[in-house]
């Protein structure tokens, strides 16, 4: 991803700060961009700008910090940060607990190879796709189940539109095109 | 996996743990897959989701931005007057032009409508006075069908919803019944279908289903004049089952910059301007609050901590403009605090905090906190108000704990899916129910994805534009953190620069990506910002200063114009141009070469005879956006509409 290129000590500076991988760079810079991530995802949910945010959020917040936590691991993070059941979330507690997480790579992303394997243990006649059915049986029964709108969505937006099957290698190669940060 | 083995150990509620090497895939296999797959699917939505809610924030913040540039036009007005004796004996004409309402004593007379005849080609409906049920059907037919109504019985429409809404007192009063429910809608700005939608869910307006519109009739969407047309025949049809509200967009300035005067020059070429007279009377006719059953006031904004409902009665109402700094600045102090009060309750937002502060957004009205509406409330003995004025992502939001209701009818207000339209139904026992919608043009189902990105698209689209709009300031601002012009600064420091520049509260390093490009080190290119834009058409002899002023004010230059050109025509005169813009850019503090405006001018005056067709000219500041690829789903949407 980054190669060494002549450089002035100026751009070398520049690049070290970030480059948020990079060794070489000091740890407050990072922490300090970490901090800021964290905020700024908060902030998009705290509609009341009292720095809580309603506990419901908190998937979608840590989801879009690059994390992916199973409802389990998100079950055990909210009991650790939020106030006494109150069904709020201050940023006090979250950004500590936050920034940690991050900064340890808690909940890695997904591999490619390992998600097509998922889907071919689904697959059981190996037919290289899925019918709705079949996936709606496995995705609302198994694991961690899918809520009905849940389900809904995830059909409506990963069909073929004219076979209605889910030709899943295609899917994902669809949904891992990821622009941000 | 290959194919399935002999032995079946898959009994239900026994997991046997399996090798993942073995062929068949156990339970426990079937599982972790299941995980899996939900985990990184749950991830997708959540980054849906969070598109979409930065998206949002992009629309808002743009709104208000744009809501700011009113209080410059408005005080570019109030520095006309101050320095009208500067103008060379052009001044008083200019001001009083600019100022004086066309008052057309002519137009009260119902003489006006009756001398213009409708030919017998025309196919639209011809309403006979006083309206009937069928009168009403054939316009929802008509307009339905995309036909305009002719301007003779436009005219007549308005003239008897005048000699209606002059009998009415400032503030309605309503009582529920045990057998009917009162609806009440917010802004619609001028969106047909949902309109359509509503009395398709909800019934039409009659006796048994008895509406309250809370104002913003008009403006921003395409079909101003036909949602207006229809509120106003229901109205003279029932004029005991059906309520308008005045909104802050019923009034004559608003009308000019956010596209209701244009639609109607547009569909009524010869009259027009008789028609836009009218409209402006009406809405100053329009009443500015309602009450049902004594305990739920319904206005359009909201309240400050002056408002008085028994001085709000007592005014002449329709003397009062709605904008107030063209007013303030007409109406002395005399009339000024009249003036206030209706302000207020057509332009006031409420807010978290406790306390009550001048709405600097809006340019117009307040902030009001929790305290001010409880004290509101309690002087009335009130229990509820339910106000407009602001899109809600849900159609409807509750505040001030749940004293404050805001309702919104306008659905895909900034973009395709980008928020619901509802409307609020209450019957006797005084507890609100809310209906949600949402209208749709496809007859394919969205999926979440293509919502975001519609919008998405059109909010970034929106918000490069401002960044273009701004370029000289944004390039000075990057260029103090890169003294060795490399053309790259760091992300924090883009993103001040930023924030700096254009004001708008945004997640700026998460919209990096849509914005501006990284270099291999991981800085921001600056100039890449600016890269997929451009002016419409362009103009070599004229300098990068003027063409990036006139880009950022062509709304409140387009205004000025309006205003000057009486009659519509398009055209003003080389000197009214070269006046305006001269007085426009000495009070903006902009140093503007006057023989470069002289150049722009004789440039612009195509065929040289001394006048300029303004629109033409206000094309070549539309921005281009170089990159524009058609959507792909552009082509699969259809021309019939469906209601989802």
């Amino acid at each position: 991803m980054m190669s060494q290129t002549d450089e002035t000590p100026a751009v070398a500076k520049r690049r070290d700060n970030n480059m948020a991988e990079s060794n070489n760079q000091s740890a407050e810079t990072k922490l300090s961009d970490v901090h800021k991530r964290i905020k700024a995802a908060f902030e998009t949910f705290d509609n009341a700008a009292n720095n809580t945010v309603d506990v419901r959020e908190i998937g979608t917040i840590i989801y879009s910090l690059g994390c992916f936590p199973s409802q389990a691991d998100l079950h055990d993070f909210i009991a650790e940060v939020e106030e006494d059941h109150s069904g709020y979330i201050h940023l006090d507690r979250f950004l500590p607990a936050m920034t940690k997480v991050l900064l340890e790579h808690k909940f890695p992303p997904i591999p490619k190879d390992l998600l097509l394997q998922a889907f071919e243990v689904l697959d059981k006649d190996n037919k290289g796709y899925l019918e709705p059915e079949e996936l709606t049986k496995y995705m609302t029964q198994e694991g961690e189940p899918f809520t009905q709108e849940e389900m809904e969505e995830m059909l409506t937006g990963l069909a073929d539109h004219e076979r209605n099957v889910i030709y899943y290698k295609d899917v994902i190669n669809q949904l891992a095109i990821d622009p941000d940060m | 996996m290959g194919c399935g083995t002999s032995v079946a150990t898959e009994t239900q509620g026994k997991r046997v743990e399996r090798d993942e090497a073995v062929q068949t895939p156990g339970p426990a296999l079937t599982m972790k897959a299941a995980v899996l797959i939900q985990r990184w699917y749950r991830r997708y939505m959540a980054r849906l989701e969070m598109r979409r809610r930065y998206t949002w924030n992009i629309f808002q913040s743009i709104e208000y931005a744009g809501e700011q540039d009113q209080l410059q036009l408005s005080s570019f007005f109030s520095f006309m007057l101050d320095n009208f004796t500067q103008l060379n004996g052009n001044g008083p004409d200019l001001i009083s032009q600019l100022l004086d309402p066309v008052v057309d004593p002519w137009l009260d007379r119902e003489i006006c409508y009756s001398l213009i005849l409708v030919p017998e080609s025309y196919s639209g409906p011809r309403l006979s006075f006083p309206l009937s049920v069928s009168d009403t059907n054939a316009l929802l037919a008509a307009f339905k069908e995309q036909q305009t109504l002719h301007a003779r019985y436009v005219l007549q429409l308005l003239y008897e919803t005048k000699k209606l809404l002059k009998q009415m007192p400032n503030i309605i009063h309503l009582s529920t019944s045990y057998t009917k429910e009162i609806t009440i809608c917010g802004d619609l700005h001028g969106r047909l279908d949902d309109l359509l939608l509503i009395f398709y869910k909800n019934g039409l307006p009659s006796a048994e289903t008895p509406y309250v519109f809370n104002g913003d009739f008009v403006d921003r969407g395409k079909k101003s004049v036909e949602v207006v047309i229809l509120l106003f025949a229901y109205l003279l049809l029932y004029p005991d089952n059906m309520h308008l509200n005045r909104g802050n967009h019923e009034d004559y300035i608003m009308n000019l910059r956010y596209g209701f005067t244009k639609e109607v020059m547009q569909k009524y070429k010869t009259h027009g301007q008789e028609i836009l007279q009218l409209f402006q009377d009406v809405f100053s006719l329009l009443p500015v609050a309602t009450v049902i059953d004594g305990k739920i006031l319904i206005v359009h904004g909201g309240i400050s901590d002056q408002t008085n409902l028994d001085f709000l009665s007592s005014i002449e109402r329709h003397k009062v403009s709605g904008n107030n700094q063209l007013c303030l600045i007409v109406v002395h102090l005399i009339e000024c605090f009249h003036l206030e009060q209706i302000v207020d309750v057509l332009w006031s937002d409420p807010k978290i905090q406790e306390g009550c502060s001048p709405n600097t957004f809006r340019g117009g009205g307040c902030y009001f906190g929790p305290d001010v509406t409880q004290r509101l409330l309690l002087q009335h003995g009130l229990q509820l108000l339910i106000r407009s004025h602001e899109c809600k992502q849900e159609g409807y939001e509750l505040c001030h704990g749940g004293q404050v209701i805001t309702i919104f009818s306008a659905s895909n207000y900034y973009e395709e899916g980008s928020n619901r339209g509802a409307y609020i139904k209450v019957g006797r026992e005084l507890v609100p129910r809310f209906y949600q919608y949402q209208v749709s043009r496809t007859t394919r189902k969205l999926t979440l994805t293509q919502r975001v990105r519609a919008a998405e698209g059109s909010a970034l689209r929106a918000l490069k534009e401002k960044l273009f709009a701004h370029r000289s300031e944004l390039m000075c601002g990057f260029q103090e953190y890169d003294q060795n012009y490399t053309g790259r600064v760091s992300v924090s420091e883009w993103a001040l620069v930023l924030e700096a520049v254009l004001r708008l509260d945004l997640p700026w390093r998460t919209l990096r990506p849509h914005l501006a490009r990284l270099a291999p080190d991981g800085s921001v290119e600056y100039q890449s910002c600016f890269e997929d834009m451009g002016p419409g058409i362009p103009l070599p002899q004229v300098t990068s200063n003027l063409a990036e002023t006139l880009f950022r004010y062509r709304t409140d230059i387009e205004i000025i114009f309006n205003i000057i050109d009486k009659d519509h025509s398009g055209l003003i005169s080389i000197e009214e141009f070269r006046h305006t813009w001269r007085l426009f850019s000495a009070h903006l503090g902009v140093a503007i070469d006057d023989s470069a405006i002289d150049d722009l001018a004789r440039s612009i005056d195509f065929n040289k005879d001394g006048s300029i067709d303004f629109t033409e000219f206000l094309e070549a500041f539309r921005v281009v956006h170089k990159l524009d690829s058609k959507d792909p789903h552009l082509s699969e949407k259809m021309s019939r509409k469906k209601y989802s």
